[in-house]
């Protein structure tokens, strides 16, 4: 036990630690009243036994642990009596440099940019565009890779395969697309099936398969498409919703969670379709879903380190690892944006009902997107404010205000310290978490500002929007 | 019972002749061949007014075939990439047309130096001092004309406080002074009610200017913080200039375009 020198013996408080899910970690702990964060960082390391020292973050009652732990009381008038319960919450040990400045604005859109990805490992950018073009773009270069001609109206949604080797790109008039990054020719055929537009695209995690094959694909007619990229084809369609489907996602534990316009959420299986559960709640159109393990299974067996991997059950047995220690034993969450303003935390595995309701957004709710470590959710609303929610029970924390226009994305940083927030009135704006205030402001775009996205290993954000520039932002 | 009905009369009392339908049949197959005829053999005015009157006729019968014919026909689906591409999550809702980014502040100030704007109305019906201000008698006896009533509108700040009125020469009236503008968005085409800042510059001369009177033609400055616009560099715009456009004093109101 590391030795921690007392100043006045009298006043120590009694206290025991709890990590975010509410388990007690060992017997309470009687600590001197100047012990601040760093102290207690370095004895719950060695309680916990770790090789490298790991930075934590202490909650007493929900707020965060700054000064030493007396300084702490007084300020906020907590009681001694009780036994002080003492969160902790582990934190990314990378550190990201925030973004200050465009360090490209890379022209050759005909047309608004209409989606912006990075691919999991950070080396490539693609974006779809109104001109019907994906087009990749070199990072380290700033300019222009390749030109995919083929689609025959806007591209709406593109999505990286989470081993880096594929792009689906999906269009207004209801096909999809595969492309090579390393060559960006087509791969195949267009995928035809759906008979309106593709709203959302998502793939089957790494851990559950690699090499990936199959991914899902939501449309306005209000199917769910399973697309086998080895056979070409749709294997399995998902029909059951009456309106549009807005929103897809794969989740880590092998299902399909889809929102709709009929204000309802399905979660089916994977293996024959099947409708398992359906998550009712809403009044008005569900815009928008995230799911805690968002952020790990988009990316897959890469983290910020940058391995790069020779096989594919290597790079399965990394996904899943990640994946494992992102989940935490705890069944993932997630969180649905809809058109009534409101927002609903779920438990999909263990129940139809829903765990919280996140409201006081003024206006529609636009985008939610979880941290990657799971402790937040940050939701953008068309009320021009970034709220901050707890990814754990749904409370809420802190508003973000500064746009002067409806929000349209967000998106995280890797080691979840910071947000990026893009919005019609052409700026972007980039959130601490550690000071829950505005740390930088972004602007240089001429008009709406669409499409965001923080690349995995931190060093970049790639923003795209109506004036049909592409920017890339450094620190 | 009128002359020309025995006709009719005797249709209703007895019905149709026995063979009147099939005469009637026989009758209009032979009227076609008969209008072929005429068409042919008729010569001089005549037979141009009747091929006029058979032209406009024909053209109609081809359009209406045609309009017939579609039901078989198959066109090519239409595949017209159209403009204004917006991301999948705007797809179903109506946006309204927003005012894009401003047109270059620093050519705005550049003009306010000079004092020179483009301005929707540049030249405005001048205004006398007669018309402008009313004589106000005071004294005892009434005999003092020193003291003047501004009959327009004006704009006071909202830290404004009157001289003491034993000194004050120009009396404003309270019922004259406006704070909100009914301001019009030249390329949104809407309007919006804003707060007025100050005012810029009269045509009628600098000493209205400097006593806030209103007239048509004004320049005002207004607080466009509602409006959401943002400056190329990140800057969100809080006063804009607008120019009055309608005589507020008649209206009680305040009507203005932004100028852009």
């Amino acid at each position: 036990m590391a030795s921690i020198t007392v100043a006045s013996p009298a006043n120590n408080i009694i206290c025991f630690l709890a990590d975010a899910e509410g388990r007690v970690l060992g017997p309470p702990l009687d600590l001197p009243q100047d012990a601040g964060p760093k102290e207690l960082q370095l004895l719950l390391n060695t309680i916990l036994q770790t090789e490298e020292k790991l930075p934590f973050a202490f909650y007493i009652n929900d707020k965060e642990l700054s000064s030493s732990l007396g300084a702490h009381l007084l300020q906020n008038k907590v009681s001694v009596e009780q036994i002080l319960q003492i969160v902790y919450q582990p934190q990314a040990v990378f550190r990201i440099k925030p973004v200050t400045r465009c360090s490209a604005t890379i022209a050759g859109h005909a047309e608004a940019v209409l989606s912006v990805a990075f691919s999991p490992d950070s080396r490539q950018l693609a974006s779809g565009s109104g001109d019907t073009t994906v087009r990749f773009w070199d990072i380290y270069t700033q300019t222009p890779l390749f030109t995919c001609y083929g689609h025959k109206n806007w591209v709406l949604c593109i999505a990286w395969s989470p081993d880096c080797k594929q792009l689906v790109s999906g269009s207004k008039d209801g096909e999809l697309r595969m492309w090579d990054p390393t060559t960006g020719k087509a791969v195949g055929n267009p995928l035809t099936g759906h008979r309106k537009w593709i709203t959302g695209v998502a793939w089957e995690p790494a851990h559950l398969q690699v090499p990936c094959r199959r991914f899902a694909s939501a449309s306005k007619d209000g199917d769910v498409r399973i697309w086998d990229t080895v056979l070409q084809k749709s294997v399995l369609c998902l029909s059951g919703h009456t309106l549009a489907v807005t929103c897809v996602k794969w989740s880590g534990d092998g299902f399909i969670f889809s929102g709709s316009q009929d204000c309802t959420i399905k979660v089916w299986e994977t293996t024959q379709g099947k409708l398992i559960r359906e998550l009712k709640g809403h009044g008005h159109w569900v815009n928008t879903l995230a799911l805690s393990t968002e952020y790990v299974l988009r990316t897959g067996p890469f983290d910020h380190t940058g391995k790069q991997y020779s096989s594919s059950e290597e790079m399965k047995k990394a996904a899943l690892v990640r994946y494992t220690a992102a989940k935490h034993d705890s069944p993932e969450r997630l969180v649905s944006g809809s058109d009534d303003f409101t927002m609903f935390l779920w438990e999909p595995a263990t129940g139809k009902h829903s765990k919280a309701r996140m409201t006081g957004h003024q206006q529609l709710v636009n985008h939610v997107y979880f941290s990657p470590d799971g402790r937040w959710v940050a939701s953008a609303s068309f009320d021009k404010s970034v709220k901050l929610w707890d990814g754990y029970s749904g409370k809420f924390i802190t508003t973000f205000r500064g746009h002067v226009g409806p929000v349209y994305q967000i998106s995280w940083s890797a080691d979840s310290r910071l947000l990026v927030s893009g919005s019609k009135d052409s700026t972007m704006k980039m959130w601490d978490m550690k000071t829950l205030k505005l740390r930088e402001d972004l602007p240089g775009h001429a008009d709406e500002v669409f499409a965001v996205d923080w690349s995995p290993d931190g060093e970049k954000v790639a923003s795209g929007g109506k004036d049909r520039v592409l920017k890339l932002w450094m620190s | 019972m009128p002359q020309g009905d025995h006709i009719d009369l005797a249709r209703k009392r007895h019905g149709y002749r026995p063979d009147y339908f099939e005469r009637k049949r026989k009758k209009d197959a032979r009227e076609v061949h008969k209008r072929a005829a005429f068409a042919q053999k008729a010569l001089g005015i005549k037979g141009k007014m009747f091929a006029k009157k058979r032209y406009a006729e024909k053209a109609i019968m081809k359009k209406t075939l045609a309009m017939h014919s579609e039901r078989t026909n198959r066109h090519k689906a239409d595949d017209q990439v159209q403009e204004g591409a917006v991301p999948s999550y705007l797809l179903d809702r109506e946006q309204t047309a927003r005012a894009k980014v401003l047109s270059n502040t620093i050519k705005q100030k550049r003009k306010e130096k000079a004092g020179k704007w483009e301005v929707p109305l540049p030249k405005v019906r001048p205004i006398a001092e007669d018309e402008m201000f009313r004589v106000l008698r005071t004294g005892k006896r009434k005999t003092k004309q020193w003291k003047r009533l501004v009959t327009k509108v004006t704009f006071v700040g909202p830290g404004f406080t009157r001289k003491p009125p034993k000194y004050e020469r120009f009396i404003r009236p309270m019922g004259l002074r406006f704070t909100k503008a009914h301001v019009t968005h030249p390329e949104l085409k809407c309007t919006f009610n804003l707060e007025i800042i100050g005012v810029k510059k009269n045509p009628n001369g600098p000493m209205y200017t400097s006593m806030g009177v209103i007239t048509k033609g004004t320049v005002i400055e207004v607080n466009v913080s509602e409006l959401g616009l943002v400056t190329p560099a990140g800057k969100v715009v809080w006063g804009k200039y607008a120019q009055v456009t309608n005589n507020p004093e008649n209206d009680g109101c305040i009507n203005g375009v932004l100028l852009v």
